[in-house]
Parts: structure tokens; C-alpha cells; sequence
């Protein structure tokens, strides 16, 4: 079967993050890395492709040239190619054009399981998936605790407000799973070696049939008006135990009338 | 401006969270109406009255039972389409948000999710959206008809200015063949024991940082001493340490307590989002980078083991 995982070059989750006030869009100028939550995802595909003969994993994203430096950790740790939309046309896509021109990609690679990770670390967004779904016209279950693969179906584990259900749904369809569904690996050496000669290829909008004004900021219907600082949380005070750390803790206690 | 608002129900209530939105919808002074989902909800549509809704849609089937997005997808599309909405606002759930997602494609219109607030500026909706993880404040704004928004939890209360019972309308449901196909094999039911963590004043809660399950025993001690409830984080409940009833995030429950006291827990946004609202944020944590640090009021860098049983017998003296 051939599992296309959706993923995303984010800036290093240890960098200083900034909106650059003239574009109004993050700035990536700086690290980047594989979306940490998209790595449980492409995890989950491995071990799919463990248990299931002739499996192929295909990395699926949209992103500056540079995102190939991200996909190659998922090639590194398995994955055997990457497709990356690259294209002046497609920067500062929103949810509606983003899922456009994901779902276009998609369709070239026709896969029987799409899957997403649970956010982007950058953008904080956590809804891509459904309207991916959408245009693919693909079932959906999102929040996976669990996937199991029976005959031609998924059967999920969901965790939502209530606790957890069980949900069914034929291939193909369209999954996005938890942050807690797996322990990504880490890549091997051969593996990292490896990864620079597994194919990837980069695509322009043109390439998937997506017109440039459906992508980018021409073709997304929302915008950012403006930029300013959030309201300042009061002092927070930090403090190393070193045997008091109990006494301080009830003092602050005391003193803020919580006891 | 005509305002649609997504009613989410829950064990044959309308959700908190809902309710919100719509009572947020009704002080923009917009024609607000709402549309609610499911099977047999036709009875608890009318009460959405008492919160600001003028009209509500419902759309009640048998296919529409299980909470899955799909199928609502395909209820909204018509009638945000033909209604001439000018804006359809969701509270954020795990439903919701993939409803909103879906419409968003189906309609191609935009979606501006995580908001905490909106206003009408020139007959224009603008959002307000926390961004990289709260440092910085987005103001967003939509450029197509309808408008659609996500609010992140507890963003507005729940507010009755007494409008009467909602006048109920039914629509009727076509659903697409890729909507009906994902089945609910078993749908979660809570499981209440004990008094719950949402209206507790003073919650302790753990993560991996415990080590092992056993190990909350610890803070049901503090918890006891100080009144309070146990939580957990989504990592623990999943690893099966503590029951999900008890779990704080995006996907567990939402608390606002006077006093959160965070031990072993490292701050992850799932877990973030769900005691943000609480009143003084303590946190015990051995790593001095743990971002649960960022948000706390008293950040205390050392071993959970050896701070929480001191700190429980200190209490305990204290108020014997």
C-alpha cells in the first residue's frame, strides 16, 4: 500500500520565533526542522510499513526549497521519498490554499492512507487535515491514540473531551494522529547517509495544477491586520531548591491567601 | 450582520463552550442564529434561545448520531450558503475544529482558528489570535463570505440575557458518500468518580516527571491536605498511570482553579491550553528549561519527590 505523510519544515523549536512586521508572515530565515508532531506521524507510517508488505511512504509538503533539509530527516529515518511544493507563488498560504494545493499533490500520488501529525509547531494550527479531507473527498478521523490496519480498513482510537471511541473507516482515507500515539526513532547513520539519495522531488504550482492565484497569498481568504505585544503576565518568580524549596512554596502560599 | 453559531451537545446538553460563542455572537449586536447536529436534539435547539439565538437550525437524523465531522460538514454547507451567513462561529473542540476545517474547503472560505476574541470594526469582523505560543498578539481579518472562527476554550462565559426559547427550524439532510463512511464503533462515555476537576479551587497535577504510576499517591496527599483534586497530563493518561476523567489539555478537560500546582509536567501547548485560565500557577519541575516555567508564577527547579511529601507535611502542620 503507499502511505503519503503530510509534513512541514517549522523554525528549531529552541529558536527566538518573530513575525517579520513587514509581511506580516513568520520569519524563516533562521533553523529549521521537521515539525516535531509530523515526526509521530511519519513513525506511525514506518511501523505500518513494518507490519504490511510493499509499503511505500511518501513525505508530502509544501514550503521554501530549503524544507527539503526537513524532509531528509524523514527520509533518514525511513520514509522512501519526499514531494515538495515549491513555489514564490505559494508563500503566505493560508488553511484554504494550503489545503488546495496539498490535496492537488495528493491526488498525483493517490495513496490508500493519508496522514497527518496533530499541529504545526509554528502556526500552532490543528484543523489541516479535515480540509484536506474534504477536497480528497476521503473519510476522516482525527486524534489517533492507535491505528490498526484490518483488510482495507482503519480502525482508530480516538481521544476527544469524553474520553476515548472507536472509529472505523475504509482505505483510503484521511487519519491525523496524537503526539502520544508513538516514540519517533531516531535516525541510524545509514539511514542519514542514506536519505540524500532517496528521491525528492520539488514541484512547482504549475506542476500540480494549482493556478497561482488559488495559492499564496492571492488565493487565501484570511488575513493579519496587525501585529502588537500580549498583555504583561505578572512577575513569576523562580527559584533552585536547595532544601527550602517545600518552606518557600508555602510562604508564597500564605502570602497570596491560597491556603 | 447574520451571524451563524455551531451548537455542539453533549449527553443531551447544549456544551458550555457553545454557549459562549453564541452569548459573545449576541453582544455584537448581529442576527444570531444556531445550528445544531445530531439525533433527537430537536428538544435541547430551543433553549439556545435564552442565550441570544433568534432561530435555530437542527438538523436531527439517525446518521447525524455519532459526534463525527463529516456528515455536519455536509448539514452547514447548504445552509450557510443559501442563508447568506455572514460569519459561522465555532467554540474549539476536537469536533468542531474538524467541522469548521471541512466547511472552510467545501465553502472556500476563510478560517482563522485559536481566536480569544472578535469585535465588528467598520462592518468588518476582525479576530484576535494569540500567536507563538502567546508572545505575540495577531489581530486577523477575512476577505470572503462567510467568515468562519474558531474560539480557543473559555474564551467567553456563558451569558443569558433571557431572550426566551429560540424559534426552531428543520433542515433537511442530504449527506455525501465519503461523510457516512467513517463509523463509530464505540463512542466514549465519562466515567464521573468523586468530585470533578473543573470545579475544584486548588488542583495538583502530574506528569511523566512522576515516574511511574504509583507515584501520584504522592499528590493525592498534597491534594487532601490542601483541599483540592488530582490532575494529570494527556502523556500519563495515555500510558494508562491515571484514569482520563482527571486529564487537563486540549483534548481533557478544561479547569481555571485558584491555585494549579504543576509537578513533573513539562508544558506542552495540549497540556498549556487547559489551565491557562487558572489563578496562581505553581511549578515543580527538574528540568530548568521546561517550558510549564514560561507560564508560572513561582517556578521551582528541583525533585518533585523529595518538594511535594515536605510540602504536604508542612500544610498539614500548618492548618492542625
Amino acid at each position: 500500500m503507499k502511505i503519503s505523510v503530510c509534513v512541514k519544515q517549522v523554525p528549531e523549536a529552541a529558536a527566538h520565533k518573530r513575525i517579520d512586521p513587514q509581511t506580516k508572515r513568520l520569519d524563516r530565515s533562521g533553523e529549521g526542522a521537521l515539525n516535531s508532531f509530523d515526526v509521530n506521524a511519519v513513525e506511525e507510517a514506518l511501523r505500518i510499513k513494518e507490519r504490511v508488505a510493499e509499503t511505500e511512504v511518501v513525505l508530502v509538503s509544501m514550503g521554501p526549497e530549503r524544507a527539503l533539509e526537513g524532509l531528509r530527516k524523514g527520509l533518514a529515518m525511513g520514509a522512501d521519498r519526499a514531494i515538495l511544493v515549491s513555489d514564490d507563488e505559494a508563500g503566505g498560504s493560508d488553511l484554504v490554499a494550503t489545503s488546495r494545493v496539498l490535496a492537488r499533490a495528493l491526488e498525483r500520488e493517490e495513496p490508500e492512507l493519508v496522514l497527518f501529525g496533530q499541529q504545526s509547531g509554528d502556526g500552532e494550527g490543528a484543523v489541516l487535515w479535515a480540509a484536506v479531507a474534504d477536497r480528497l473527498r476521503r473519510p476522516l478521523v482525527s486524534q489517533a491514540a492507535e491505528i490498526a490496519l484490518e483488510d482495507s480498513r482503519v480502525v482508530v482510537k480516538r481521544q476527544t473531551e469524553f474520553g476515548y471511541d472507536r472509529i472505523e473507516a475504509p482505505l483510503p482515507c484521511v487519519v491525523a494522529v496524537s503526539d502520544a500515539i508513538n516514540e519517533p526513532r531516531y535516525p541510524s547513520l545509514k539511514g542519514i547517509m542514506g536519505a540524500k539519495k532517496k528521491p525528492q522531488d520539488v514541484l512547482s504550482l504549475g506542476d500540480v495544477g494549482v493556478e497561482a492565484g488559488d495559492a499564496g497569498e492571492a488565493g487565501s481568504p484570511t488575513e493579519v491586520l496587525a501585529l502588537s505585544d500580549p498583555p504583561p503576565r505578572g512577575d513569576s518568580v523562580r527559584i533552585e531548591d536547595d532544601g527550602s524549596a517545600a518552606q518557600r512554596i508555602l510562604d508564597f502560599l500564605a502570602e497570596r491567601k491560597l491556603l | 450582520m447574520k451571524v451563524l453559531v455551531f451548537l455542539e451537545h453533549h449527553e443531551g446538553e447544549l456544551v458550555k463552550g457553545s454557549l459562549g460563542v453564541l452569548s459573545k455572537a449576541a453582544s455584537l449586536g448581529a442576527d444570531v442564529a444556531g445550528v445544531a447536529a445530531g439525533s433527537g436534539v430537536r428538544d435541547l435547539a430551543g433553549g439556545a434561545g435564552e442565550f441570544g439565538a433568534g432561530r435555530v437550525y437542527v438538523a436531527d437524523d439517525p446518521r447525524l448520531e455519532a459526534p463525527l465531522p463529516q456528515p455536519r460538514v455536509d448539514v452547514l454547507a447548504p445552509l450557510v450558503r443559501d442563508g447568506g451567513f455572514d460569519a459561522v462561529l465555532f467554540g474549539q473542540s476536537v469536533l468542531a475544529a474538524d467541522v469548521a476545517a471541512g466547511l472552510a474547503a467545501r465553502l472556500e472560505a476563510g478560517l482563522n482558528w485559536d481566536l480569544v476574541d472578535v469585535r465588528v470594526d467598520d462592518g468588518k469582523l476582525v479576530g484576535t489570535r494569540p500567536a507563538l505560543a502567546d508572545s505575540v498578539m495577531v489581530e486577523v481579518g477575512w476577505r470572503s463570505q462567510p467568515a468562519l472562527a474558531l474560539f480557543r476554550t473559555g474564551s467567553f462565559e456563558p451569558a443569558a440575557p433571557g431572550g426566551g426559547e429560540a424559534e426552531v427550524e428543520d433542515l433537511s439532510v442530504e449527506l455525501e458518500d465519503f461523510s457516512t463512511q467513517a463509523a463509530m464503533v464505540e463512542q466514549a462515555h465519562e466515567e464521573r468518580s468523586g468530585p470533578s476537576i473543573e470545579d475544584a479551587d486548588v488542583i495538583v497535577a502530574g506528569g511523566r516527571g512522576l515516574g511511574a504510576p504509583e507515584q501520584f499517591g504522592v499528590l493525592e496527599e498534597l491534594a487532601k491536605a490542601l483541599g483540592g483534586a488530582v490532575a494529570a497530563t494527556r502523556a500519563v493518561v495515555d500510558a494508562g498511570w491515571y484514569p482520563y476523567a482527571a486529564q487537563v489539555g486540549q483534548t481533557g478537560r478544561t479547569v481555571s482553579p485558584k491555585l494549579y500546582i504543576a509537578c513533573g509536567i513539562s508544558g506542552a501547548i495540549q497540556h498549556k491550553v487547559g489551565m491557562q485560565g487558572s489563578g496562581t500557577v505553581v511549578a515543580i519541575n527538574k528540568d530548568p528549561n521546561a517550558p510549564i516555567f514560561e507560564f508560572s508564577d513561582l517556578g521551582v527547579v528541583g525533585d518533585l519527590h523529595e518538594i511535594v511529601p515536605k510540602l504536604t507535611e508542612l500544610v498539614r502542620s500548618r492548618k492542625s
